[in-house]
């Protein structure tokens, strides 16, 4: 039988949840890392005991944590000694090294970007948000940051290189930083394409690369943001989630700062399809493991009030690409419920019928083993839940 | 032996103990210390002092012998008591937060 293994990235450290493929009883290992801020933690598809987490710390700057053995162990790739030192001597990268990359040969210039005031701002390395491993290497991964770029690992996570095409693109003078920050939140390989990349980036918009990231274009057209001068302006959007169904890459769903938006052209336009949901704020946005046309948001009552409306916990499932939503309450709370949905923090496994997933800033992660119709709390009192990733085992 | 102490979260990192001791060659002074440091505990590197410029991170502080010393000039000698063993370079998370 199946077995499924939940991955969640916490304010206080990293937890496990394992169960079988009936998905009503789990173990919980954790805190790994305790103490620390864990922003994504995501299993290689390639090789499901491969695992990379983001470990960050306002204090101790960037860690990347590497497991082999499904999470049991983790180790920063890299560190030790002898991985350090080349066969001359010299120094060679590390784990914890995110360089912008201003080489003549490779680089670009590091330039500003707009901050909150509207004046340049340098850009600053904080952390590392999203951790894409490759659909087919499993040493190979991608890693989205703060401030925002595109760097990648082709050594299991000993060494980091931008891909600095995306930071370097023209239109990044006018990017600006969302409430949490500028970061590249979302990174979407596409699985019959492995040139083709999508990106994320509060608030700057998403992204597209047809070249395995060297180039990129600014696919925001359609989108319209009432905060910006130019309500639809090519960059400035606050894009918070992209999804794709992998028998269908060249449609998107977004969930938008505001509005849920879909794309059937990989990208270059934009319609809205909030539909008759109460309202159409929110974090996360994921697409059904078999139904290519069934998607699931968490609407938030507004961008000042980061709560579900009327304190009533619902997810809202589509089961026709968007517009048309119905609520899913059965086993979620329905009162009193003031908690929040991060982007990052709802996945889908792939058994069936597909199970979904996702963590609450309260400490609560829910599943539901039935494509949404019932759900349970795994767990109900984490650190707040910053993202969850989901595995499939055999 | 130069001893250095180190706050919960890197000893936990590094997986040793509250102090750890050094072999240091002179001049023992804070960047020598740190390389040792991170030479003998990569997995430090980047967490007290930025990879390239080696500046200390906004939110760690370095005190010898009762003193703040993260001001002083990073290549000058620390205090002989330090430099001796007989007082550690203490590598300390500022209090932020209430």
């Amino acid at each position: 039988m199946s077995k499924i293994r939940v991955l969640v990235g916490t304010r206080k450290g990293a937890f496990v949840l394992e169960s079988d493929g009936k998905r009503q009883k789990w173990t919980v290992s954790g805190p790994h890392f305790a103490g620390w801020e864990i922003y994504h933690i995501k299993g290689s598809p390639v090789d499901p005991n491969r695992i990379y987490a983001s470990q960050t710390s306002g204090w101790f700057g960037q860690i990347i944590q590497r497991s082999d053995d499904g999470g049991k162990t983790w180790n920063p790739p890299g560190s030790k000694p002898e991985d350090l030192v080349g066969p001359e001597g010299m120094p060679k990268g590390e784990s914890n090294k995110f360089a912008y990359d201003t080489s003549d040969q490779t680089g670009r210039p590091l330039t500003t970007h707009q901050f909150y005031d509207g004046s340049q701002h340098p850009w600053e390395f904080k952390r590392v948000w999203h951790i894409e491993p490759s659909l087919t290497d499993p040493d190979t991964a991608y890693a989205g940051v703060e401030d925002a770029a595109l760097f990648r690992t082709t050594d299991a996570g000993k060494t980091w290189h931008e891909l600095s095409g995306l930071r370097g693109h023209p239109s990044g003078p006018n990017w600006m930083p969302g409430a949490g920050g500028m970061g590249l939140h979302t990174i979407v390989i596409d699985p019959t394409n492995p040139k083709r990349i999508f990106v994320a980036i509060s608030a700057a918009g998403t992204f597209r690369s047809d070249d395995g990231g060297a180039t990129w274009k600014p696919i925001n057209r359609g989108l319209k943001s009432q905060f910006l001068p130019d309500p639809s302006a090519e960059v400035g959007h606050c894009v918070h989630r992209i999804d794709v169904h992998p028998s269908r890459p060249s449609t998107l769903f977004m969930q938008k700062h505001w509005d849920i938006m879909r794309s059937d052209d990989a990208g270059e336009s934009w319609t809205e399809v909030s539909g008759n949901l109460p309202t159409d704020f929110g974090f996360p946005i994921r697409v059904h493991a078999h139904q290519p046309d069934t998607v699931y948001v968490v609407p938030i009552k507004s961008d000042s009030e980061h709560f579900p409306l009327e304190g009533k916990l619902r997810v809202y499932r589509s089961k026709t690409g968007g517009n048309e939503w119905e609520p899913l309450t059965n086993g979620l709370p329905q009162e009193n419920c003031y908690v929040n949905i991060l982007r990052g923090a709802m996945a889908i496994d792939r058994l069936d019928p597909c199970g979904v997933y996702f963590g609450t800033t309260g400490g609560q992660v829910y599943a539901s083993a039935d494509n949404g119709d019932r759900w349970n709390p795994i767990v109900r009192d984490l650190p707040p839940v910053l993202s969850v990733e989901v595995q499939t085992l055999p | 032996m130069i001893r250095v102490g180190l706050p919960y979260h890197l000893r936990n990192l590094a997986k040793v103990g509250p102090e750890v001791e050094l072999d240091v060659p002179p001049p023992v002074t804070i960047h020598t210390v740190l390389s040792a440091l991170e030479s003998r505990y990569p997995v430090l590197r980047g967490t007290i002092r930025d990879h390239g410029t080696l500046q200390r991170r906004a939110f760690l502080r370095y005190h010898a012998c009762g003193k703040d010393i993260s001001f002083q000039d990073p290549n000058a000698p620390l205090p002989e008591a330090v430099a001796s063993g007989s007082e550690p370079l203490l590598i300390v998370g500022a209090v932020a937060g209430g």
